[in-house]
């Protein structure tokens, strides 16, 4: 009910947890933003502590009360000891590798601990998706926390809040904090997996250089270049400690390949033809073809390689998003 | 939206085998003083379901099922019922506790559970107390309480070494200390109980009784137990002068020496005593109403009253150790008259039994003379008749005092009182028997006398007109050292003397008398801390009519202090800044002070080269600390003498 409340009213969450998201940097959790409150089982040791102190009372025991009100005193000490496991933790992302819709966007988050003891058995829990991870930060150390949040349309994907979370050290109490870091994930559409469409009429714009289309017909080596795929690598003559060497291929240079947003059928609606581009933008990577990209407003050159198809992903999980 | 595991939700991690080793020891040190008390079978129960757990966990097999669970704990419950015939005593109750701890550890399966086990632990801790609260319970308590909380953190830091989690449950407890002194001295204390004990609550406690007969006395001085401390203000009186009055008894049944009722009357005063001793007792618990006073009391402590016979009473039974204070006066000053009734009663002998010696005491009163001359008649009979004084008494029929002054003629301090006391009435004088303690260790430590159980002795009290009642100790009598030098000298050698008594051995002597002085503290100033020292220790402290109010108020406000030292010194070191990183802040301000300020974007590398060329005189200076400081900071961590030297230089550095 409150969760809903704070859903509706981001304002108000923002006043409630002491800051508005998302945050820049490296985040600090002062102890305006740590809550803590007892867990069940601190209630049970209330309550124990009142049956000790009622033993106390009617058997007239003094160690009976020296036991009690030492347990009562571990207590308050226990609550300020699990503040501190959270207190002034130094939260900061790392870089999220881009993923396809349907996949899980790994988001890294590094605890960091200031002061000079250690903080163990931290969860750290992403509120949406309910990923989560327990982890030990040692002391003056960062500890990494991989959170797997599903992704599941196109586009920028943003990390939203994260909760961390403790019970150290009596297990009586719970402190928690939230921070939402400015974290996104670029999300690349859904691949659809279709065949390649032939390098058709409209590539005879280009410059073809040779006639022959096929595709495995060796025409030789050339020195290797850095894009250049790894199952081209003459690996013989590597291991004859010759330089590296990449095959070349007849129909590799032939393969001018536009993938263009105007030619696919026209039943297909946006996502679909985002999701057909997207198979073909890797079944070209794949195929080791020179390919450029055309969607409504945007033309990518052909080109290859990681920066080529980097590029495509980005611009087909972008479309229509500012 | 799904409600996925909680990784910290102590109800989803099971219980591994580290965490096993820990609960089970930590309850295993807790119920030990326990498994001692215990029958034999319920001991070896208890440590079969726990060692039924641990097989559990190494086999990798499921806990039993429930109904087995249930049917264990029933047969157990029966067990103690028939040793007990009830199951709500103290024993039995602290025994299941026992028992329970065992079952529970048996369904234990996720870290909730251990975690309730570890709460029933501390709850057990308490029930060793009900037996003893000495100094080396304590200790081993301590030792309890401190695995049991590593226990609790290990629970919820399942990874770390287990170094860390002993180190962490140390601070905590270390953290706890203050506020649980806060606690124990400033918690509003009220007088136990709270509702109506177990019958047995009570039971075990040793010391003299209201009756006397052959061969309890000398029972009860088998016993090395302690029985009250004595704290004098000023030098105590020599051992032969110290009677400890207590129960008096006035009815003889031909064996048993009884009293039918005490009560109180108005006490008064004497009006010129001589020989005054003010002092302070702190008595161990013995169940029944009488406390003990040097002969004679002439003031009360504030809660007890004086009865017709001079004995001091407490309003209740002491069933905790009672601290009070006393004057006595060994010479009271004028005696009062007593009343005829009690006159005739002290002269009551039942008929048929003991002839030969009501005749033997009518015959001293036959040959004439005052009172005073038939006890010392008496007396010299004692002195001159070979009695020897034994621990074990042969058994006697029933003309007891027949057969022991004419047949056995071996007996302790109870056969002498009582046989004298008999025959002082059959010569006509009225006497009656006092029973309490003589003598007590004197502890050279502190001052402080000890009487023990084995320092019990009876003796008698005559009516001498004039002089009122007189005491007349017959043991004395008959075997002087017994008063002079206590009973161990008294004894004839290889009589089975308590272990603490043994006069040889002078080393263990000082290292008892020691223990004893510390003991004593303990007694008076932790397990005597009760409302009454509440009161005096807060008005010693100025605090005048410290009521509950007050002192939650001052509780609370030590705690929240408390609390906020503790938060403070959490942050504080967190909010220190690094030494390397102030003392480049330092250096900064020294440099911008001479018009030289880093600009936000600037390394320290280019900061101190463009600082040295801007000042020359100190290149040398500027360029040491920058490279000292890169190291530091970029290197491979900080090392403390490193820093120092930063620190250092940045201070020493002068700009010209």
């Amino acid at each position: 009910m409150i969760g809903a409340l704070l859903e509706r009213n981001p304002r108000f969450a923002n006043w409630l947890y002491g800051f508005t998201p998302p945050e820049h940097g490296t985040v600090v959790l002062v102890h305006r933003r740590v809550y803590i409150v007892p867990t069940q089982l601190g209630t049970l040791y209330a309550l124990t502590l009142l049956i000790l102190l009622i033993g106390s009372i009617n058997y007239a025991l003094s160690l009976g009360f020296a036991l009690t009100f030492l347990l009562a005193g571990m207590g308050l000490a226990g609550m300020v000891h699990t503040a501190r496991n959270l207190a002034r933790m130094g939260v900061s992302v790392g870089r999220a590798e881009p993923v396809f819709a349907g996949e899980t966007a790994q988001f890294r988050l590094f605890l960091e601990a200031r002061g000079a003891f250690d903080r163990p058995a931290i969860l750290v829990r992403h509120v949406r998706s309910r990923a989560q991870m327990v982890v030990d930060v040692p002391p003056q150390g960062v500890a990494e926390v991989v959170l797997g949040v599903p992704a599941p349309g196109r586009g920028w994907l943003p990390l939203g809040r994260v909760m961390l979370e403790t019970r150290f050290p009596l297990g009586i109490f719970r402190a928690w904090s939230y921070v939402e870091p400015d974290a996104r994930c670029l999300v690349y559409p859904r691949p659809e997996r279709s065949h390649l469409p032939p390098p058709c009429a409209e590539s005879a714009k280009g410059a073809l250089r040779s006639p022959t289309p096929g595709n495995d017909d060796y025409a030789g080596l050339r020195a290797y270049q850095f894009s250049d795929s790894p199952r081209h690598v003459a690996w013989k003559a590597v291991a004859r400690n010759e330089d590296m060497l990449t095959k070349q291929f007849t129909g590799e240079a032939a393969a001018e390949l536009w993938l263009d947003w105007a030619l696919l059928p026209g039943h297909l609606n946006v996502e679909q033809r985002l999701s057909r581009l997207t198979g073909w933008v890797l079944d070209a990577e794949r195929a080791g073809m020179h390919y450029g990209l055309r969607l409504p407003g945007v033309e990518i050159a052909p080109g290859r390689g990681e920066a080529q198809s980097g590029a495509c992903l980005q611009a087909l999980a972008l479309h229509g998003r500012t | 939206m799904k409600a996925l595991p909680h990784p910290l939700a102590p109800d989803l991690r099971l219980l591994t085998l580290r965490d096993l080793m820990w609960l089970t020891g930590s309850l295993a040190i807790i119920i030990a003083p326990h498994a001692l008390r215990a029958p034999w079978w319920l001991t070896l129960l208890t440590l079969c379901l726990y060692g039924w757990r641990f097989s559990c966990t190494l086999s990798r097999s499921p806990l039993p099922a429930r109904w087995l669970t249930l049917g264990v704990a029933f047969v157990a419950m029966l067990g103690v019922w028939v040793e007990y015939r009830t199951l709500f005593g103290r024993q039995p109750g602290v025994l299941l506790l026992m028992l329970f701890s065992g079952l529970k550890l048996l369904e234990s399966r996720t870290h909730r559970d251990g975690t309730v086990a570890a709460f029933l632990g501390y709850c057990l801790i308490i029930t060793n107390f009900l037996y003893t609260q000495s100094i080396p319970t304590a200790l081993t308590m301590c030792v309890g309480v401190f695995a049991l909380t590593a226990t609790l953190v290990s629970f919820s830091a399942p990874s770390r070494p287990v170094r860390s989690n002993l180190r962490t449950a140390g601070l905590l407890l270390a953290h706890a200390a203050p506020a649980a002194l806060a606690l124990f001295v400033l918690f509003p204390r009220v007088h136990g109980p709270l509702w109506g004990l177990p019958q047995d609550a009570y039971a075990g406690m040793t010391g003299l009784s209201d009756t006397m007969s052959p061969g309890n006395l000398s029972q009860l001085a088998l016993s090395d137990a302690i029985a009250f401390r004595a704290a004098f203000e000023a030098d105590p009186p020599p051992q032969p002068l110290r009677y400890w009055r207590g129960p008096v008894l006035w009815d003889f049944d031909g064996r048993t020496w009884s009293t039918e009722s005490v009560y109180p009357i108005r006490f008064e005063p004497p009006a010129n005593p001589q020989g005054v001793f003010r002092y302070s007792v702190v008595l161990e618990p013995h169940n029944h109403g009488w406390l003990f006073a040097l002969e004679t009391a002439i003031s009360l402590p504030s809660a007890a009253r004086m009865s017709f016979d001079g004995q001091v009473l407490a309003n209740a039974p002491v069933r905790s150790r009672l601290r009070y204070d006393l004057t006595s006066a060994l010479a009271p000053g004028p005696a009062r008259d007593e009343s005829r009734a009690q006159l005739a009663r002290a002269l009551r002998l039942p008929p048929g039994y003991n002839r030969r010696a009501i005749a033997l005491a009518q015959d001293w009163r036959a040959a004439g003379g005052s009172d005073a001359d038939v006890l010392a008649r008496g007396l010299d009979f004692l002195r001159k008749g070979r009695f020897s004084y034994t621990l074990e008494p042969p058994v006697l029929g029933a003309d007891s005092v027949d057969e022991f002054l004419f047949e056995t003629k071996a007996g302790f301090c109870e056969h002498f009182a009582s046989a004298f006391t008999v025959l002082m009435r059959a010569a006509g004088i009225p006497a009656r028997v006092v029973t309490g303690y003589q003598g007590g260790d004197l502890n050279p430590v502190d001052q402080i006398i000890t009487v023990r159980q084995s320092d019990a002795h009876a003796w008698t009290e005559v009516f001498l007109p004039g002089r009122g009642w007189v005491r007349v100790d017959p043991t004395a009598a008959a075997m002087p050292q017994r008063v002079s030098a206590g009973l161990a000298r008294a004894l004839p050698q290889g009589e089975g003397l308590p272990f603490m008594l043994r006069a040889d051995m002078a080393w263990l002597r000082t290292v008892r008398y020691r223990w004893e002085a510390l003991a004593h503290k303990w007694n008076v100033w932790v397990l005597g801390y009760g409302p009454e020292r509440q009161r005096d220790l807060m008005l010693s402290l100025g605090m005048r009519d410290a009521d509950w109010q007050k002192l939650t108020a001052l509780l609370f406000t030590f705690l929240g202090l408390m609390t906020i030292a503790l938060l403070v010194w959490s942050l504080r070191r967190l909010a220190r800044p690094d030494p390397v990183q102030k003392a480049w802040h330092a250096f900064c301000a020294k440099l911008a002070a001479r018009g030289v300020a880093r600009a936000p974007s600037e390394g320290p590398r280019d900061y101190s080269a463009r600082a040295a060329r801007a000042l020359p005189a100190s290149r040398r200076a500027i360029l040491r600390i920058g490279a000292l400081y890169i190291r530091l900071r970029y290197g491979n961590g900080v090392s403390a003498p490193g820093a120092a030297r930063l620190r250092r230089l940045v201070r020493e550095l002068r700009l010209a």
